[in-house]
């Protein structure tokens, strides 16, 4: 196999292990327009990044968070409608990043990559940002699983039984922030969301608890990273969005069984 | 005021903006008993219970607790996900760290021990409050507070469940605060009922407390129409946001207003004892 290829396979599997079970939470949760939020400003990331010559992934990473954090401030503040304020602080960060790539002098960036990812295109050196943010992401879901668990049944509950929801739901927002930064290479800033949701949509019909769905959400996201490349491969097609095509046929074949 | 309640709620203050959503309010919870706290809705009840909870911070009073208290707490309403998958047994395990034989000991205290294996969203009304119960069992509590724990269940089941808390009451020795807006349902078991419209209309026995008029202003003809016909004369008066317009001598002075007495008319009951003051 040609050593891309390899590469574009590891990573991809890499970030579907990851995606599951913190997609689980972005379905249970229902903050799938809260992540493309996130997903959108991470362009403002990379620009600020090169602005300020930092690590690309830590300023994704610290941009994502410092937006998480305005959101949920603006929330509490009742201003306006939340789906609003998302569509509102989506668009114009998405903006917002690429009006400021345009002043970067010097600098040729390949926005196509940013927004729809470069999965072909995988370094060593993202591969090692992919694992070593996944083992960071997957050892904190271990830690924080049942606060977490019992903070989306009812926050209510959560508090009155000691938790603290505020904490468990920062580090929920940081741990959505890191796997956008890491999965900004494999699908683009665009279609990170649905890596984060259609697989472990696809496992809720195959699960009977929660872990189960998290299991089969990382597993449905594997097959389609290999569905995708290996479709990409053989019909030339972009490979993000072939991945995100994989996903999606799963998720409607999963709903051809019988739900258990 | 010294006294050594298991728990005490003194001059607790809350405003939302400039509604004034709890009044002045002051109460006592006795360890080993049911006190129920009742009002007709928007009466501030379940802000009372989440001020109670530590989930909202009163603007003024103070709320005396044990230290490390254990509170099994029971919301008003659990909804779930339908994309979460959650068995009954799991949905315990979230509570406290038990085994699988705690577990099926709490629901079979609360008799739905059948439904371990089920998922949490298929249950019906009555189920559900009754895992949510025997979730809150699981945490040994020495407070269970209940929130309208009776709410989507029909009659027969209601009788059945306050029949239910008052054993988990005498097994388990903690005390029990709930929320109701039925008195003649939890009248049989309960000790004492606080009467709650914004502020503290009247307290004490629940015996007490269906006769004491300013309760049967505030229930009025159709809320309190399973008591028996009463004509009486309101004592005071509440505006559409519960405020009181006119004076309210049940909270302010000491001595029954004396029209309260010969306008009550109960067909069997007589106005007994003393009206508690706020």
């Amino acid at each position: 196999m040609a050593d891309f290829l390899l590469k574009a396979l590891l990573g991809g599997i890499g970030v579907a292990i990851i995606a599951g079970p913190l997609g689980s939470f972005v379905v249970w949760r229902r903050m799938a327009y809260f992540g493309d939020t996130l997903a959108h400003s991470a362009l403002l990331g990379v620009a600020l990044g090169i602005l300020f010559d930092l690590n690309l992934n830590l300023a994704v990473v610290m941009c994502c968070v410092l937006l998480a954090l305005l959101l949920v401030s603006l929330q509490r503040k009742r201003i306006i409608a939340t789906d609003t304020l998302l569509g509102i602080m989506a668009h114009s960060s998405l903006s917002l990043g690429l009006v400021a790539i345009s002043f970067l002098p010097d600098v040729r960036i390949d926005l196509m990559s940013y927004l729809f990812g470069d999965l072909l295109a995988i370094s060593k050196e993202d591969l090692f940002w992919i694992y070593g943010g996944g083992m960071l992401v997957l050892t904190l879901l271990a830690i924080l699983w049942n606060p977490l668990l019992a903070f989306t049944v009812n926050e209510d509950l959560a508090r009155v039984e000691g938790i603290p929801i505020n904490l468990v739901r920062l580090a929920l927002m940081l741990l959505v922030g890191i796997v956008i930064a890491v999965a900004m290479k494999i699908v683009g800033v665009l279609l990170i969301t649905s890596l984060l949701i259609i697989p472990a949509a696809a496992a809720r019909r195959l699960s009977k608890t929660p872990e189960q769905m998290a299991f089969f959400a990382s597993l449905i996201g594997c097959i389609s990273v290999c569905l995708g490349l290996w479709g990409s491969y053989q019909w030339d097609t972009p490979a993000g969005p072939s991945v995100v095509v994989s996903a999606a046929l799963l998720f409607v074949f999963s709903h051809s069984l019988p739900s258990r | 005021m010294t006294n050594s309640a298991f728990i005490q709620l003194q001059n607790v203050n809350l405003h939302f903006g400039n509604r004034h959503v709890i009044q002045n309010v002051s109460f006592d919870i006795e360890s080993n008993q049911i006190t129920t706290l009742i009002g007709p809705n928007g009466s501030g009840k379940s802000t009372l219970v989440r001020i109670l909870l530590g989930l909202q911070l009163p603007d003024s009073g103070t709320i005396g607790k044990p230290d490390r208290l254990r509170i099994g707490y029971m919301p008003q309403k659990l909804h779930i996900e339908p994309t979460l998958p959650l068995t009954v047994e799991r949905f315990m395990k979230l509570a406290a760290r038990a085994t699988s034989a705690e577990i099926l000991g709490a629901l079979k205290e609360v008799n739905v021990e059948h439904l371990l294996k089920n998922p949490m969203q298929k249950l019906s009304g009555g189920e559900t409050q009754r895992v949510m119960l025997a979730r809150a069992l699981l945490r040994q509590p020495q407070l269970l507070v209940l929130d309208e724990p009776v709410q989507g269940v029909d009659i027969t089941g209601q009788i059945e469940l306050y029949e239910l808390i008052a054993q988990i009451r005498d097994r388990h020795q903690c005390a029990v605060f709930m929320v109701s807006h039925d008195l003649h349902m939890v009248m049989a078991s309960t000790d004492k009922v606080i009467c709650l419209n914004h502020h503290i209309c009247c307290s004490g026995h629940p015996e007490i407390v269906s006769n004491d008029p300013s309760f049967i202003a505030l229930f009025g003809r159709d809320g309190a129409s399973n008591l028996a016909l009463y004509s009486h004369h309101h004592n005071h008066q509440h505006d559409a946001h519960g405020q009181v317009i006119m004076d309210h001598p049940c909270v302010e002075s000491t001595e029954s207003p004396p029209e309260s007495q010969q306008q009550l008319s109960a067909p069997s009951k007589q106005q007994q004892g003393d009206r508690h003051h706020g």
